[in-house]
């Protein structure tokens, strides 16, 4: 007689670890759904920040870590610098330079949707001359209408950014719009989409160096001779890979008489940190995941208790058939970790379904992170484990007579 | 005789409690050959359930040795005694204790779920034990939709269906009506015409003395064998 023959296999070890939850399916249920509940917020919680963060990577993938912005810094006496007309062209003689776009500010002209508009509702609107390669250097589509050309650059004619369009009220372009623009009419050529990485661009209107010239009087004078700037902010895009090496150079190259009065930055970084912050899971939620899952936990060592208690005839009998205390164990244990298993599996799919939903509405890849759904399980595991072990326990230890006699 | 002794107790003796000790067994010896149908009747509290537990090996005796086919069940360890009520012991209760959500085929396979047994072998051997009780018909039912006798005559057939040395069978006949009863100790006398060893536990004197062979006990003690 060997002690081997009265091991389980698998499946009757599956049927009879299932037994209870088959008995009483809307008991097992309910006890299983305070961990499926815990589980489903954990999942979605971490499911949503990182699919968050992989929509915002995928945004800074598809503009590009590779530009930089070079503006007029401050000079030592801590007034307002300028950068040198010639600075762009000079840039783009740099190694490495792929692209180089400017825009200018022109200081205090206001943009209204009529001049019949109080002077002071400006809306933060600010007027920028704007090279015609703007667009393509910083990566900014054309939402409605066109972006200015040769031609349109030497009229009256703006394009607005997305913010700035929002707060004029123009969300369609037809021939005849306008904006009361210096204290002249300007004709609307388009609207530009939004530009994450020079929110400036955003909340501007946009118009020809020439045109700011000859309607707003934005010149410098250069070796005798009147030009349209200066440029307060340049666009540099260059090789990828390539940005450390060239940023250094900048600065140098905008303003080689002083260096220190130019500002260089990378915009991606901004959005990189905000990357970073996204992914960064709201731990109020995730505490509050993590006390239901303890409630589930509850909820399961309970039903375990009581199931140990009512089902005394049946451990007796299973005793009596030839079942060992290990195996009665065995039996409640699994029994336990199984239903915490299932609220697991269900709670994950949930959170999974809420992320797909969330993702989905907001446009951005569905990530699941390994941790969050194999923790989930996990966690259901040793929850399962941990409820049942003390009720197992108790069940295995019962005297076989005394669970038949209270039948 | 020249038939083995498939059950054999010692001077057996169980004590219960230490303030006063209550004596449920007193030194009792008896074999049971293959092949015997026995009862065992007394009054109540004469120890005749702790006699059934100790037997069946579901509880350890006092003092005392019982031989299940030859082996001393006291040197057994927990697994290998449990090995031995798988294989060896079948037990009939007078709550039959079947598992409800369960078909009539599944619980009487399930006499042989912890024996060792595949799941196609235990469901051939039940199909064997329903037609021996005569169930075929209901090997699919549930034990909720067949009648009380019918559900003893599952319980015995779970007993049966690894053909044990011994069938315990603790007054089988005591939640059943006198017609079903008899049906039910009509089919035990059948079974151990065919070869099954039963011993049948009750209080029912009448019911005893249809038995070949009546053990009498009181107050722990044997007081007769026939």
């Amino acid at each position: 007689m060997s002690a081997e023959g009265g091991r389980l296999r698998l499946e009757d070890w599956l049927r009879v670890a299932s037994v209870g939850l088959r008995a009483r399916p809307m008991r097992a249920a309910l006890s299983a759904l305070g961990i499926a509940i815990g589980t489903a917020a954990i999942v979605a919680i971490l499911g949503i920040s990182s699919s968050s963060q992989a929509g915002l990577l995928a945004e800074i993938d598809r503009l590009g870590t590779n530009l930089l912005t070079v503006e007029a810094g401050q000079s030592l006496t801590g007034a307002p610098a300028q950068l040198p007309s010639e600075a762009p062209p000079r840039i783009t003689l740099l190694g490495d330079v792929q692209s180089v776009a400017d825009t200018g500010k022109v200081e205090d002209e206001k943009v209204y949707r009529s001049p019949l508009v109080p002077a002071a509702d400006s809306g933060g609107i600010q007027v920028r001359g704007a090279s015609l390669n703007l667009p393509s250097v910083l990566g900014t589509g054309v939402a409605r209408g066109a972006w200015l050309n040769e031609g349109t650059a030497r009229v009256p004619v703006a394009v607005l950014g997305a913010v700035a369009a929002q707060r004029l009220g123009i969300d369609l372009v037809y021939p005849d719009q306008r904006i009361w623009l210096g204290g002249q009419w300007f004709n609307v050529a388009g609207v530009l989409a939004p530009s994450p990485l020079e929110p400036d661009i955003d909340t501007s209107a946009l118009i020809g160096y020439p045109a700011a010239q000859k309607y707003l009087g934005y010149v410098s004078v250069i070796a005798g001779a009147q030009k349209a700037g200066p440029p307060s902010s340049i666009y540099v895009r260059t090789v990828t890979g390539r940005e450390a090496a060239v940023q250094s150079l900048l600065a140098k190259t905008a303003n080689p008489e002083s260096p220190y009065e130019v500002a260089v930055s990378q915009p991606s970084d901004v959005l990189t940190a905000r990357a970073a912050a996204a992914g960064a899971f709201d731990s109020l939620f995730l505490g509050l995941g993590v006390v239901a899952l303890i409630v589930g936990a509850v909820g399961v060592a309970n039903i375990m208790v009581i199931s140990v208690l009512e089902r005394r005839s049946e451990i007796g009998l299973r005793r009596a058939l030839g079942a060992t205390k290990s195996q009665i164990r065995t039996q409640f244990l699994s029994e336990s970790i199984l239903l915490a298993v299932i609220g697991g599996v269900v709670g994950v799919l949930a959170g999974a379904a809420a992320t797909a939903i969330y993702a989905g509405t907001k446009g951005w890849t569905i990530v699941i992170p390994v941790e969050a759904w194999s923790g989930g399980i996990a966690s259901a595991i040793l929850i399962g484990a941990f409820a049942g072990l003390m009720p197992a326990l108790r069940a295995s230890r019962m005297p076989p007579t005394v669970a038949l006699r209270t039948a | 005789m020249s038939r083995k002794a498939v059950l054999r107790l010692e001077r057996l003796s169980k004590v219960y409690g230490e303030q006063p000790p209550v004596w449920a067994l007193r030194g009792v010896s008896f074999s049971v050959r293959r092949g015997e149908l026995v009862a065992i009747v007394g009054p109540s509290g004469s120890g005749m359930s702790t006699l059934l537990h100790v037997m069946g090996t579901l509880e350890r005796p006092s003092r005392g040795v019982v031989r299940i086919d030859g082996v001393d069940a006291a040197k057994l360890s927990d697994s290998e005694v449990s090995l031995l009520r798988a294989k060896e012991i079948g037990f009939v209760f007078q709550q039959f204790f079947l598992a409800e959500h369960a078909t009539v085929r599944e619980n009487v396979a399930d006499g042989l779920l912890y024996a060792g047994v595949a799941a196609a072998e235990r469901h051939r051997l039940a199909d064997e034990a329903l037609e021996r009780v005569g169930l075929s018909e209901r090997a699919s039912f549930k034990p909720t939709k067949i009648s009380g006798g019918e559900r003893q005559r599952v319980a015995i057939a779970r007993a049966l269906v690894g053909r044990p040395a011994i069938v315990l069978a603790d007054e089988p006949t005591g939640n059943l009506d006198s017609a079903t009863g008899a049906s039910i100790m009509e089919l035990i006398h059948e079974l151990n015409a065919d070869g099954a060893t039963i011993l049948m536990i009750t209080h029912d004197v009448g019911l005893a003395d249809q038995l070949p062979r009546q053990i009498r006990m009181l107050d722990g003690e044997v007081v007769s064998d026939t």
